[in-house]
């Protein structure tokens, strides 16, 4: 592998990174998706140069999904369901910017020094992407901790699996990606129809967690 | 011959979901429900008959011919209950048949992935049907459409997500791990391949895998503090999934961590996994035995004992050794079978009392003796008493962990009585107090029930040898 193509790889495994902690201090909701699409794209984008890299065809299918489901399909639903619930206001945040900020940059220096340290085996864009990738799936489950909202919860758990996805096609040759990547976008339907379906807005009143904390089942 | 077999095993639940999903009239379809789910079992039951080979992507071994027969035997009764308890749903207006057709085709999708994922010999392919039998659960949980029950699967639904997601994060690792020892492409995720290079993997990385991997699979587990899904689901969904929940999804999850605790044991350099397990075992067991005491909900506190026991199981399994390992087997088989055996009688006394307050119910031995006294053997059985099942198999775990670890064994003694103390307390309540409520006889079918409670009486008298030396071969392929 040229370095060239080391150095692409690697600028996209880090855009996915900034783009994750962009996604840490938005506090509405329609721009925090439009950073959702714009984290997909990147994925997309980093998927397909794999794919390129690789020499693995069957990783462009893995790369359409990501562009064409995840930065078009989830944002677009996902603005209507919201305009439809009216729940466009400010986000409610467990803790300060500033603290998350700084609880992300140690998560990504905690998965650097994990992934770097156990995987002197492996090759270099391997290692790196996987390092990256599991900054993002960590930079995600930041996200879900530390929003009450539902919606943001579920954006949190997508950029979560971004992570993974990255992960996945960084392993090279890695069997059944394709087939995983489709299962997730099922689960992430599912997820999205769930917030329709189940009209939490309607049920819960509102979609702030928070709410349905509410409940314990415990009530006298 | 013996592939058709494991494929009979997938394909009758899968037709029947299809079947199920497009046929009207819910008494027909639970015949049918039921039908199919004993014909899986059956079918099954014939894995010990003809000698089974292991493909790509299926497999059959000692390990999980145990959980493919208890998972089948066990969805088969609960699919006989369930149409005895659905047939009360119908006519209170809880259900309504285009709700029971998905009900019914989800059930057996259910029995599809949660084959699936024991029958899998290819970890890409166990995550996949793990993920499946998550979301089939979830839309059955939130079946009833309640506030609590939406938000019960809305719960389980984000943390089962993050939980397989980092399974999955998991299982990159472990091909990560596996691809410089048996090269690229599918090999590097087929079980038994990876079971046999185990030794040559990079110990690093397979020890960060493994970490993931229990968190993940231990969200499923409902290990404490993962657990948080585990009661809202129980205690919201229908109550036939609440017993196919306790009874055998938890175990699907274990069983997938199991197989991964073997791949660490095979590999001199890695970290023991059976610490982290002992750990995560004792703290579900202690937690879950003080949280039955402010219970007010009968199924969430059976769902709170559920906790315990797979905090019991996996104490068994961390320990590890020959004997250990019988012993979780045992308790795991005990446990599926009498706790569902619980759901089935709890299921009733809801519908016959319209609640599950545990304080608007009472003196159950008085107003439905049968399904009273069924409860309290459930749960005599449950606590750990003697002469039944679950008392051999708690005695065999302690026996065998307490020369090795006697303050740990301690630690677990402590909180099975600690959850003997709670239970007892609570049902007492409910059997022989003042009687309250609604006490019109219940339809209900006794058979499941007695039928799980006989073999569990059965077994703490006498455990068939036939049994005996299977357990055996499955605790050595353990380690």
């Amino acid at each position: 592998m040229s370095s060239l193509q080391f150095d692409i790889a690697h600028l996209l495994a880090g855009s996915l990174v900034l783009a994750s902690f962009v996604m840490l201090y938005q506090d509405r909701l329609y721009s925090l998706l439009n950073v959702y699409a714009l984290h997909a794209s990147v994925l997309a984008l980093s998927v397909a140069w794999q794919a390129y890299v690789q020499k693995a065809p069957h990783l462009y299918v893995t790369a359409s999904i990501a562009l064409i489901f995840k930065a078009i399909i989830i944002p677009v639903a996902l603005h209507r369901i919201i305009a439809r619930l009216g729940i466009h206001r400010e986000l409610e945040k467990v803790i300060g910017v500033g603290m998350t900020m700084m609880a992300g940059i140690a998560l990504v220096a905690l998965s650097m020094v994990v992934m770097l340290r156990v995987t002197p085996g492996a090759d270099a864009l391997a290692r790196e992407d996987l390092a990256f990738a599991l900054s993002v799936v960590l930079l995600g489950l930041l996200v879900m901790v530390t929003r009450r909202n539902a919606v943001s919860q579920v954006v949190g758990f997508m950029s979560l699996e971004n992570g993974l996805v990255l992960a996945a096609t960084g392993a090279k040759g890695m069997p059944l990606v394709v087939e995983i990547s489709v299962a997730f976008s099922v689960l992430i339907a599912f997820i999205v129809i769930g917030i329709f379906l189940f009209r939490i807005r309607e049920r819960f009143d509102s979609v702030d967690v928070q709410a349905l904390d509410r409940f314990r089942g415990e009530r006298r | 011959m013996t592939l058709d077999v494991l494929s009979a095993i997938l394909l009758i639940p899968a037709v029947s979901a299809a079947v199920l999903a497009v046929l009207p009239g819910y008494r027909l379809a639970a015949q049918l429900n039921a039908a199919a789910a004993l014909a899986t079992f059956l079918t099954s039951v014939s894995l010990f008959v003809v000698e089974p080979v292991s493909g790509q992507y299926l497999l059959v071994d000692d390990l999980n011919k145990v959980f493919i027969v208890l998972t089948t035997f066990v969805g088969f009764t609960t699919s006989v209950f369930s149409a005895s308890y659905i047939h009360h749903e119908i006519e209170i207006g809880r259900l309504t048949p285009a709700f029971l057709r998905f009900y019914h085709a989800m059930y057996q999708v259910l029995m599809f992935a949660m084959n699936l994922a024991l029958v899998a010999n290819n970890i890409g392919l166990m995550w996949v049907a793990v993920e499946v039998a998550t979301l089939t659960t979830v839309l059955m949980v939130g079946i009833y459409r309640t506030h609590e029950a939406l938000e019960a699967a809305w719960k389980y639904f984000i943390l089962g997500s993050v939980g397989i997601a980092l399974a999955l994060f998991g299982t990159i690792l472990v091909y990560m791990a596996a691809r410089p020892v048996v090269g690229e492409g599918l090999d590097g995720m087929v079980w038994t391949v990876l079971i046999r290079n185990a030794a040559a993997f990079d110990p690093a990385l397979l020890n960060v895998a493994f970490v993931f991997l229990l968190l993940g699979y231990g969200t499923k587990v409902g290990l404490a503090p993962l657990h948080a899904w585990l009661p809202d689901a129980h205690a919201e969904g229908p109550t036939p999934i609440s017993a196919v929940l306790s009874g055998l999804l938890l175990n699907v999850a274990l069983y997938a961590l199991l197989r991964f605790k073997m791949m660490l044991a095979a590999n001199l350099g890695a970290i023991a996994p059976g610490p982290l397990m002992v750990t995560m075992g004792l703290i579900s067991v202690i937690f879950a035995s003080l949280m039955l005491y402010r219970r007010r909900d009968i199924k969430r506190m059976f769902a709170y004992s559920s906790i315990e026991h797979m905090g019991i199981i996996v104490f068994a399994f961390g320990m590890g050794g020959p004997l250990a390992n019988f012993a979780g087997l045992l308790h795991m088989t005990m446990h599926s079978l009498t706790k569902s055996a619980i759901f089935f009688a709890v299921g009733h006394i809801a519908q016959v009392k319209g609640t599950q307050k545990i304080a608007d119910i009472g003196g159950l031995t008085v107003t439905n003796p049968v399904l009273g006294w069924g409860l309290m053997l459930g749960v005599v059985a449950i606590v750990g008493l003697p002469p039944l099942g679950i008392f051999m198999s708690e005695f065999l775990v302690v026996s065998s962990t307490f020369a090795r670890a006697p303050w740990l064994t301690v630690i677990l003694v402590l909180g099975i009585i600690i959850a003997l103390g709670g239970l007892l307390l609570r049902v007492g309540v409910v059997m022989f107090g003042e009687p309250k409520g609604p006490t019109a006889p219940a339809e209900a079918s006794y058979v499941p029930m007695f039928t799980h409670l006989a073999l569990v009486a059965m077994a703490g008298i006498y455990l068939p040898p036939v049994l005996v030396t299977g357990f055996q071969n499955v605790a050595r392929l353990l380690g």
